[in-house]
């Protein structure tokens, strides 16, 4: 049935994320003047925090899907605050989705307790990954890894790395496979850590491997032929996007919701009148496009939580994954940016979050491929086209 | 719980539509608009898929059965993927008769709504819009005023579907500060109805202008009787049924303009693969992905009886917005060939405007 309700449980779990989101938030401006200073692992009020956390009630048939509730969750955690979290637990690098997509039980068993990042992008190629120049020979029972990687989210928190680089340049995408690294081997370094616009407590690093050897069982999923039909590895990371990326959809939304409900506050507060219902005639100019905004981020939301509703259903969401990151992407963008133009001069000061959420938020329609890349995935969908018909 | 999956039953009833709305409602689209007219057998011949009747109570003599507004959703979503205007047309009967099931007076409910469970095509329309600029549904300027046992309306309604041939309008005017809608007949006294209007867009679908001079009416014609109606509640489900609307010519511009780009050749390939269109048809596939989303969830909510008036508001804003550009795009798309009427697209693109600054019209 096409319903859109919460039942007793999902609002209490949802609750619960925003109490702790609340706590983040207060973390929120000191970590993003402070680049330098990551996050603690842990918050000096979780463990009161978790203490008192009322129990959830039972689960029920009424209960919203686990990967709808992700969604909702993280949208309502990155309201908080994008990289602050109560308590850190888990892994959950972009590396371990590529790990449990792709690897083999015993990689998977060996791997799965470490945080994992995922290195793709360099200095001479981001959007178009098969131009990936980090290279991988091998030599006897050991892979010996050469090339730099940038942008590496979690690049400093992670233990290890899944790392792309090519077997065989002459083979194209079908040379590229996906390599588990540890952090430590010798060869492997990590210069420095990026400076950004936002998401600045996040440590998005560099890597660097000169010479770096690894053991032959560490190719990730262990597939070493090149022939073009079984390039798995590569399909099977790329596979990973499909739930990854309605995930960094719902992070944006998170910010931009911020930013709607301040918005929406300091509106009210100055005797904006919000009438839902009523003409275009009896608003005001201020109140009519804020209420733009917000149908803008509804139709964003649902888009996410459908794709992962879909996932949930075991179908197939490729063209539904992009759809909801590009329209994410574009959203965020407009309605942080928005908020602001609506706030007008109090909305540039640093003594609120809202300029600090526009620059948060800006990476939404950039990473996990970016508003064009996704466009383009759509496109091939709607023609039916292969990569070499429209690139 | 939040779900997007369609039962089994909806499932049915869209494709059933898909169908109708290619075999009959596309092929005779071009033809109504250039003849501002719409053939008395197409109305019947959904009349006799039963859409207005089956969802009327068996008390009243219709079919008893329960309305999804979802599931109206999507019959709208589909019959406008056909052509809108047809389906505005062949619907706005049960946007009345809704309103009567929903929140007419027993009294009212026996006397209208076994008018539409006959056989035969029943019109009776929602008069919501005024003429005029800036008009707000919310706060009409046609004023309903108490005098002993009855009412008197003053004021004038326009773009009322299908006023050549209704037999009822629901006629919504202030009551003082409140917002109400009153039951007014075809040969009230003072009510004039005007010939067919010319508009830019749905031109098949006649509508006409009322002027209400001092129309006289007894109290009991109020909808809910003594106790009133929410008539807000009207306007939201007008406002979801017209977002359908227009998230079904939307889809039907997409759905045209992708054979076409593939098939167009410019600079030795087919214009699919310039990115400057390839990126505007995903936009358009984007849209109507979120348009869609957007209705189910307002539909449910209606269907649910939660409050929606914020939801109806922002999807129809959504609506209005998003499909104009998919339609004005979609001629963009054909070059020059989309501003020939050869194409339909020029006539989905009036369509799509007309359809986002109306109100009323239909309801879910
Ligand atoms: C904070 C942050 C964190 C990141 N985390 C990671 C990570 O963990 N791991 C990782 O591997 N990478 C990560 N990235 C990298 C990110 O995925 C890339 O930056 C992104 O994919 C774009 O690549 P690029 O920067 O090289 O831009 P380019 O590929 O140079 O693109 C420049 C512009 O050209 C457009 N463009 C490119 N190709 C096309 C085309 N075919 N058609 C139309 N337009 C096109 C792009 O959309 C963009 O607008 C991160 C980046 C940032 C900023």
């Amino acid at each position: 049935m096409i319903e859109f309700t919460l039942s007793e449980r999902d609002q209490a779990q949802l609750d619960r994320t925003r109490e702790a989101a609340l706590i983040c938030r207060k973390y929120a401006r000191y970590h993003d003047e402070n680049e330098g200073d990551f996050p603690p692992d842990e918050l000096p009020e979780a463990a009161e925090f978790y203490a008192n956390q009322k129990p959830l009630p039972e689960a029920s048939a009424d209960d919203t899907a686990p990967p709808v509730m992700m969604a909702l969750q993280s949208i309502g955690q990155f309201w908080g605050d994008y990289s602050v979290r109560v308590r850190r637990t888990g892994t959950g690098g972009l590396g371990n989705a590529a790990l449990s997509a792709a690897g083999t039980p015993e990689q998977q068993k060996k791997w799965s307790g470490l945080t994992l990042s995922m290195a793709i992008t360099e200095p001479g190629c981001g959007s178009d990954p098969s131009m990936v120049s980090t290279s991988a020979v091998l030599d006897g029972d050991e892979w010996v890894l050469n090339g730099e990687k940038i942008f590496v989210t979690t690049g400093i928190r992670a233990q290890g790395v899944v790392l792309w680089a090519t077997i065989d340049k002459s083979a194209g995408r079908a040379g590229i496979k996906s390599f588990l690294v540890e952090k430590g081997t010798p060869g492997f370094e990590v210069p420095y850590k990026e400076k950004k616009l936002g998401i600045r407590a996040d440590d998005t690093a560099v890597y660097v491997f000169k010479d770096c050897r690894i053991p032959r069982e560490n190719l990730l999923g262990l597939d070493e032929s090149i022939s073009k039909k079984t390039s798995g590895g590569f399909r099977g990371v790329m596979k990973t996007f499909n739930m990854t990326r309605p995930m960094t959809a719902a992070m944006g939304l998170g910010l931009a919701k911020a930013a709607l409900d301040f918005t929406r506050d300091e509106l009210t507060a100055a005797g904006v009148a919000l009438e839902y219902g009523s003409g275009l005639g009896s608003q005001t100019a201020v109140a009519e496009k804020f209420m733009r905004l917000e149908g803008l981020y509804e139709a964003s939301e649902l888009a996410t939580l459908y794709c992962t509703w879909m996932a949930g259903q075991g179908l197939p969401n490729n063209m539904e994954s992009s759809v909801c990151k590009a329209h994410a992407g574009s959203a965020v963008r407009a309605i942080t940016q928005g908020c602001i133009e609506l706030l007008g001069p109090m909305a540039i000061s640093r003594d609120h979050l809202l300029e600090k959420w526009m620059r948060d938020c800006r990476i939404t329609d950039i990473y996990e491929g970016t508003g064009e890349i996704q466009r383009l995935i759509i496109a091939r969908g709607l023609f039916d086209y292969t990569r070499e018909d429209l690139k | 719980m939040i779900s997007f999956g369609p039962t089994e039953e909806q499932e049915m009833v869209r494709d059933a539509m898909r169908d109708f709305a290619e075999q009959a409602v596309r092929p005779i689209a071009r033809e109504c608009d250039e003849a501002s007219e719409i053939p008395a057998d197409f109305l019947q011949s959904v009349w006799d898929l039963g859409l207005t009747s089956t969802q009327i109570p068996e008390s009243y003599g219709g079919g008893g059965e329960e309305r999804s507004s979802v599931t109206n959703a999507m019959i709208l979503e589909e019959l406008a993927f056909g052509d809108a205007t047809l389906a505005a047309a062949a619907t706005s009967p049960s946007g009345f008769a809704n309103a009567i099931v929903d929140q007419g007076s027993e009294d009212q409910k026996k006397t209208l709504l076994p008018l539409f469970c006959t056989e035969k095509f029943h019109a009776a329309s929602l008069a919501i819009v005024e003429p005029g600029a800036i008009f707000d549904a919310s706060r009409p300027r046609t004023v309903a005023e108490p005098k002993d046992d009855s009412f008197v309306l003053s004021g004038a309604k326009t773009l009322v579907p299908l006023g050549d041939r209704a037999s009822h309008f629901l006629v919504t005017a202030r009551n003082g500060d409140a917002l109400d809608a009153f039951v007014v007949a075809r040969d009230a006294e003072g009510l004039t109805i005007s010939e067919p209007e010319l508009n830019l867009g749905l031109k098949g679908l006649i509508t006409v202008g009322l002027e209400l001079e001092r129309v006289e009416i007894p109290k009991t014609a109020r909808l809910g009787g003594d106790a009133g109606a929410d008539v807000r509640r009207i306007l939201d489900g007008s406002r979801v049924a017209l977002s359908a609307l227009m998230l079904g010519v939307s889809r039907a511009v997409l759905d045209y303009c992708v054979p076409y780009a593939k098939d167009r050749v410019a600079f030795d390939e087919p214009i699919s693969k310039k990115q400057a269109i390839a990126f505007r048809l995903s936009d358009m596939h984007i849209e109507q992905e979120a348009m869609r989303l957007m209705v189910w969830k307002a539909a449910s909510h209606l269907e649910k009886g939660l409050d929606v008036s914020r939801v109806a508001h922002l999807t129809r804003g959504y609506c209005a917005e998003k499909s104009l550009w998919v339609t004005d795009n979609g001629i963009q798309t054909l070059g020059g060939h989309g501003f020939i009427r050869e194409h339909p697209v020029e006539m989905w693109f009036r369509n799509a405007r007309t359809l986002g600054v109306l109100e009323g019209l239909i309801a879910v």
